[in-house]
């Protein structure tokens, strides 16, 4: 009988390997093969320009708001094509002899995107020694310094942008990265008072100052404040994936899953998304985690086939609390440690090693970085704490 | 300034993993001098290139895929080189058809290649869309008989060079299809499960409602070996009949009448309507099998110079991966059909058991849905 039990047990767990794809020959003219994305006036005005480049290949100017029009949509498409059009129409103006500052930037931070930070900041120290009053090169170095947990080194590029750019884009630059450095309360303060003060500024960077401050609320432990600030962003009637994956970040913290589901609204294209939706039909037990599940399986397998390790640590989260498996989601989180330092790829790294009981030198790098840093963090305390208690 | 923090945003650090990035799927076969393969490429990256939508309202069709077909091909063509020992392999498109990949619906372009006879070296250039999105990757399969390796196109590597072992030992084909047919006999469940539906009552004898023991163990081999060559020289035939691609049913079929013939005989042990006539049973049943051991055999790509030694090994190790489990499971029942809890315990629970698989298999094949369990 036992022999049978097990039979059994082996059958089904090869019961999800039997059906694969093939190719076929759709039964109707009419069936929709794909939707491609809204053809809105964003999308317009893109058109417009790609045509307007091809026509005049040497007219710089039209060619930098391309690029700039398609990494807006791939911020907020969270689709990493246009990041590949962006870098295709701004490589002839790499090759020439002495490409222009802004050219620098922008293909830094492409590299950035893919999270090639020596690369990146490589090109953005050459944009500066060409034009030291290029405000996007010292806000994209300082973004870099300080996701790579290099605070000090951030707080000095960003205060070249108190003179160069917008007292809220400063202030953001300054007091996000001061949050992260031991001076949360200050730098909340400040951030409100300037977010206060700009009331005249674009939406889109009154949105960016708003999920700042809900993430700094959320370090604070101050749940009520983040959610505010979350809601007040997500006002703003502009796409934005990221605000999208950390507010649902934020509610599955807070096992509001269901509202995970409503506000995600099916979005399955992005996979950070994806991620996010299916932690909460998981939570919920709903039938479409499985499918989600396997459909996460197959894009992260696609993205190693293809060589790719920018997404180690949205993987490092499927492995650890979808598939349940600690040993390669630590392997994995350390791996995207390496690379940068948020306080989200810090959790991962500690959440990764309680699991599977491996308080040992793999995660001391992390722990040193936080006492050495102080970065302050209500979600990571009690994560530290297990981690002491463990080693003594 | 206005981008200022548009990019701001969109440098933050988790962003960067979102939709899949850019790739296509180029599968080929080499099998003497022909080449035949299929090459899967997204169909948002074939409107971005090409404008597949011609009426512009957000939707590609089939219509509209299907009008530019010579396009795509020819589009696609101009940026795929195979030469082979430095002479250059003409391209030609067969049909072109659509698939599911994980993140929307590719373009299958299926292609054959002619080369010059007696190819020792391939060489495969590949330039899709790399002027367009430097970030595309093409990845590439190629089989060459049980060879198979794999490879990434990108900006930076266009070129790969391929050495095609074309002197071939006829005996270590042989061997690797040997192995392949072993091993597919292993995990095919199904196929193992109608085996032991078979075999579980090959020990006992069905008399006045109710299963008795034989007590002779010669009669017990001879049940057993009645049902297992009926069984193999059914599948045996089919197997070669599809795999010479003479026969040809729609997998969903075979599929489903696989299970479904492990349930009647699964059914058969606990409600004995055919208990004598077993061996026609597994005949019966065994042509059914027979075409879907035979898919593998069409998936792998049997090279046409070698078809008849390739089917041989394959067959051969089908029939050795079988006996092997005959031979495992049949003194096991021989010496369990001795307790008096076996009909009721083994060979009704059991066959129950099976046939409760084998029903899930037959409706999620017949109506092409999985159901998940655990």
């Amino acid at each position: 009988m036992r022999y049978l039990i097990r039979l059994l047990l082996l059958v089904y767990a090869t019961i999800p390997q039997l059906g694969h794809a093939l190719a076929y020959l759709p039964q109707s003219d009419d069936q929709v093969l794909e939707t491609l994305p809204v053809r809105d006036k964003n999308w317009l005005e893109v058109k417009a320009l790609r045509d307007k480049v091809a026509a005049a290949p040497n007219d710089l100017t039209a060619a930098l708001q391309l690029v700039k029009h398609y990494i807006a949509l791939g911020r907020a498409e969270s689709d990493p094509r246009y990041y590949g059009y962006a870098e295709a129409v701004l490589s002839p103006w790499l090759n020439v002899a002495y490409p222009n500052a802004e050219v620098l930037t922008l293909r830094a931070t492409l590299y950035q995107n893919r999270h090639e930070f020596p690369a990146a900041l490589d090109y953005l120290n050459q944009a500066l020694t060409r034009q030291p009053r290029q405000a996007q090169a010292w806000l994209t170095r300082a973004i870099i310094q300080e996701v790579q947990g290099q605070y000090g080194a951030a707080l000095k590029s960003c205060m070249p942008l108190v003179k160069l750019a917008s007292a809220l884009t400063a202030n953001v630059c300054i007091n996000s990265t001061l949050s992260l450095s031991g001076q949360i309360d200050t730098a909340y303060r400040q951030l409100d008072q300037a977010l206060q003060l700009a009331a005249a500024e674009p939406l889109a960077d009154r949105q960016w100052a708003l999920i700042t401050l809900a993430e700094i609320a959320e370090r604070k432990g101050d749940p009520v404040a983040a959610g505010q600030h979350y809601r007040q962003a997500l006002q703003i009637a502009q796409r934005n994936g990221y605000l999208l994956a950390t507010y649902a970040d934020f509610l599955l913290d807070h096992q509001h899953y269901a509202q995970v589901v409503a506000l995600l609204n099916n979005d399955i294209r992005a996979d950070t998304l994806l991620l996010r939706l299916t932690l909460a039909e998981q939570a919920l037990g709903l039938p479409e985690a499985n499918q989600h599940i396997e459909m996460l399986k197959a894009r992260f397998a696609a993205s190693r086939m293809r060589g790719d390790s920018v997404h180690q640590g949205d993987e490092a989260r499927f492995m650890l609390h979808v598939l349940h498996t600690p040993g390669p989601a630590l392997a994995l989180a350390l791996s995207n440690w390496a690379v940068q330092r948020e306080p989200r790829d810090t959790r991962i790294v500690l959440e990764a090693a309680l699991a599977a009981g491996r308080i040992d030198t793999s995660v001391q790098p992390t722990l040193a970085f936080l006492a050495q840093s102080g970065l302050q963090d209500a979600r990571l305390q009690p994560l530290i704490a297990r981690c002491q208690g463990d080693q003594s | 300034m206005r981008y200022l923090l548009l990019i701001f945003m969109a440098c933050t650090s988790f962003t960067a993993l979102a939709h899949k990035p850019s790739d296509s799927y180029l599968a080929m076969s080499v099998d003497g001098n022909e080449i035949r393969g299929h090459w899967d490429i997204a169909l948002r990256d074939l409107e971005y290139a090409l404008g597949l939508d011609a009426n512009d309202d957000g939707q590609i069709i089939w219509r509209e895929l299907r009008q530019r077909q010579a396009a795509v091909f020819a589009y696609a063509f101009n940026r795929l080189e195979i030469t082979a020992d430095q002479q250059h392999c003409a391209l030609q498109p067969l049909t072109m058809m659509v698939d599911e990949h994980s993140d929307g619906r590719y373009a299958v372009l299926n292609f054959q290649a002619a080369c010059r006879p007696g190819v020792k070296q391939l060489e495969i250039g590949y330039q899709l869309f790399f002027d367009l999105d430097p970030q595309h990757r093409g990845l590439l399969t190629i089989h060459n008989g049980t060879y198979t390796g794999t490879s990434i196109f990108s900006p930076a590597q266009p070129q790969q060079t391929f050495a095609l072992n074309s002197v071939s030992h006829p005996g270590r084909e042989l061997l690797n299809f040997a192995y392949e047919g072993v091993w597919h006999i292993w995990q095919g469940f199904d196929h193992i499960l109608f085996l032991l539906s078979l075999l579980l009552p090959a020990a006992l004898y069905h008399e006045h409602d109710e299963w008795r023991a034989k007590q002779n163990h010669i009669l017990v081999f001879w049940d057993a070996l009645q049902v297992v060559t009926a069984f193999t020289l059914a599948h045996s035939i089919t197997l070669s009949l599809t795999a010479l691609q003479y026969i040809a049913l729609p997998s969903r079929w075979v599929e489903s009448a696989i299970a479904a013939s492990v349930i009647c005989a699964a059914l058969n042990n606990i409600y004995p309507v055919l208990s004598r006539h077993r061996t026609w049973l597994a005949f019966g049943f065994g042509l059914i099998h027979g075409m879907g051991i035979a898919s593998v055999l069409l998936d792998m790509g049997l090279p046409a110079s070698q078809r008849v030694l390739s089917l041989l090994g394959f067959n051969l190790g089908v029939e050795a991966g079988q006996l092997l489990i005959v031979a495992a499971a049949l003194p096991l029942i021989v010496v369990f059909s001795r307790s008096r809890y076996y009909p009721a315990l083994v060979l009704k629970l059991g066959s129950a058991s099976i046939a409760m698989i084998a029903l899930v298999w037959l409706v999620e094949r017949s109506l092409d849905f999985q159901i998940k369990i655990g």
